[in-house]
């Protein structure tokens, strides 16, 4: 017990003072489960739009970045506790998240929601629903009137769609479209797209105003250049919304 | 891994499989058996150091140490293993990186507390923003088993404490009738003796330890469940070389074997320790073996 004691306080107040600089790495937030946004890839690295933009962000605001991976239930209060410095993870920018969090200005324009189903006759109005816990969807499907059944990935809204559980599930479009495509006519896109949130944008602390900035900057940069254009086409297809 | 690998999608199935299982993602879910095996070996000592000292402080004579040991018994077991999972991790880890400030940063000028931030001085961070992904793993580890070890040593502390009061007074008596002193009775007669009390109840605490370890999840670190459920999910084939429907469930089942394995191999070894620490003892295991024997 002492020597845990001890350790412990090795470790509180160990001198590290070597190398401590503000925000000499910046660690970047993502969920890693949401593709084409941001996935593990088959080497177990984080993959997709984001992490393709991120790094671009890094290099113009000149950061050295780490990607870590965070629970998507858990990614805000992870953020504000210090854990990581960034949220890149397909958040939409709303008025509820403004209140916690500061985004940066949206670099994927406002997005498009939809419902898949397992047949085209399915009312999603008023049948039952899944959608991510603390998403847009969510919110949407619960004032809608359908019956709301929320899960903690986006992998399990799919799932309960498939084996039955869910009429149908509403989500992104872009997380939607290679899903429906790859099942082979087992799933299906139904009723009307809805325009959601305003844009995706990049999460950071209230009280980090200056990183906030060069992220900024990074994504102006990029817009004007049309490198941000060529990424979204890159990773959604050609009828994605650009700048 | 293998050279046939690179283009999965002309391999038969059993080749397939085996590039399949051999990818970095699954040796992410290997690499988690080895966090989950190392944290039951740290943490099942450490549980135990606690238990003792716990239980040695419940016993006390003095009346505030007897109730801190007392306390800490009764609080801990109190309160549900995930609040206390989800309150006292970031509490302990916000108190570290609270004392590390007024320590490094006397003359930090802005608050602690902005709203919704908790912000120290970039020195105080714990680990430091610009350490490795690794160390910041270990941190992460670290705190995970003091917190387990915290939750499992009050259920220790209080086996303990039943066992030591299982031990016959009479036992205690005659050892101080020798001129032993109290410390030495409790080091020579009682410590020896209480262990066979104890061991039913805490390889009961073993057995809920193991099956405890999923709760590593909460704190963020990457457990063989996260693992099984991310590589379980429906892969769709823009994104991975290696396409699959909804394999969660074999996942799952591959873990459940694990566990159950894991729990039979433990119970077949705290039952010849169980036999081990009755030889010679005043109990009825112990009478059996010695009537057996003779």
């Amino acid at each position: 017990m002492k020597t845990l004691i001890l350790t412990t306080a090795a470790l509180t107040l160990g001198s590290t003072m070597a190398f401590a600089e503000a925000h000499s790495t910046v660690r970047m937030g993502t969920e890693g489960a949401y593709p084409p946004y941001n996935f593990i890839n088959d080497n177990g690295e984080v993959d997709g739009f984001e992490r393709e933009l991120g790094d671009e962000m890094c290099a113009r605001a000149e950061l050295t970045c780490e990607w870590v991976t965070n629970d998507w239930d858990s990614i805000i209060p992870n953020l504000v506790s210090g854990n990581y410095d960034t949220i890149i993870a397909g958040m939409s920018i709303t008025a509820e998240r403004d209140e916690v969090i500061d985004f940066t200005q949206d670099y994927y324009p406002p997005t498009e929601s939809a419902f898949v189903a397992a047949s085209a006759d399915v009312d999603v109005m008023s049948g039952v629903v899944s959608a991510q816990t603390s998403t847009i969807q969510a919110g949407y499907v619960a004032e809608s009137g359908a019956t709301l059944l929320e899960y903690a990935t986006p992998d399990e809204t799919i799932a309960a769609v498939r084996n039955g559980e869910a009429d149908a599930v509403f989500a992104d479009y872009d997380y939607l479209a290679p899903i429906v495509e790859a099942s082979g006519g087992e799933l299906m896109f139904t009723g009307e797209r809805v325009a959601l949130g305003g844009g995706v944008g990049m999460g950071l602390r209230e009280s980090d105003t200056e990183l906030r900035d060069k992220f900024d900057a990074a994504i102006t940069s990029m817009k004007d250049d049309g490198t941000l254009n060529a990424l979204l086409v890159k990773w959604f297809g050609d009828e994605v919304g650009t700048y | 891994m293998f050279a046939f690998c690179t283009d999965p999608e002309t391999l038969s199935s059993l080749s397939w499989m085996l590039c399949y299982l051999t990818t970095a993602k699954h040796m992410g879910l290997y690499y988690a058996f080895g966090t989950v095996l190392l944290l039951l070996a740290i943490t099942a000592p450490a549980a135990l150091a606690f238990g003792f000292g716990g239980a040695v402080m419940a016993r006390s004579r003095i009346p505030p140490i007897a109730w801190i040991g007392k306390g800490y018994v009764s609080v801990v077991r109190g309160v549900p293993d995930i609040a206390f999972f989800l309150f006292f991790v970031i509490a302990l880890d916000q108190a570290f990186e609270w004392l590390r400030h007024q320590v490094k940063c006397p003359d930090w000028g802005q608050p602690v507390r902005q709203g919704n931030d908790f912000v120290v001085c970039p020195e105080a961070k714990l680990p430091l923003g610009n350490a490795p992904q690794w160390v910041h793993e270990s941190y992460g580890f670290s705190l995970a088993v003091l917190t387990f070890a915290i939750v499992f040593g009050a259920f220790a502390a209080n086996v303990l404490y039943g066992a030591m009061r299982a031990v016959p007074k009479a036992q205690i008596e005659t050892a101080e009738a020798y001129g032993m002193s109290h410390r030495q009775a409790f080091r020579r007669v009682l410590v020896p003796q209480m262990w066979v009390y104890a061991l039913p109840g805490l390889s009961n605490l073993w057995m809920v330890l193991i099956k405890a370890t999923p709760l590593l999840f909460l704190l963020g670190v990457e457990d063989i469940v996260y693992w099984a459920r991310e590589l379980g999910g429906t892969k769709t084939p823009q994104f991975t070389a290696y396409p699959h429907g909804d394999w969660r469930m074999w996942y799952f089942l591959f873990l459940l074997i694990f566990y159950l394995c894991f729990t039979k191999v433990s119970e077949v070894v705290l039952e010849r320790v169980m036999k081990r620490l009755t030889k010679g003892q005043a109990t009825t295991g112990g009478e059996s073996q010695r009537k057996a024997a003779a």
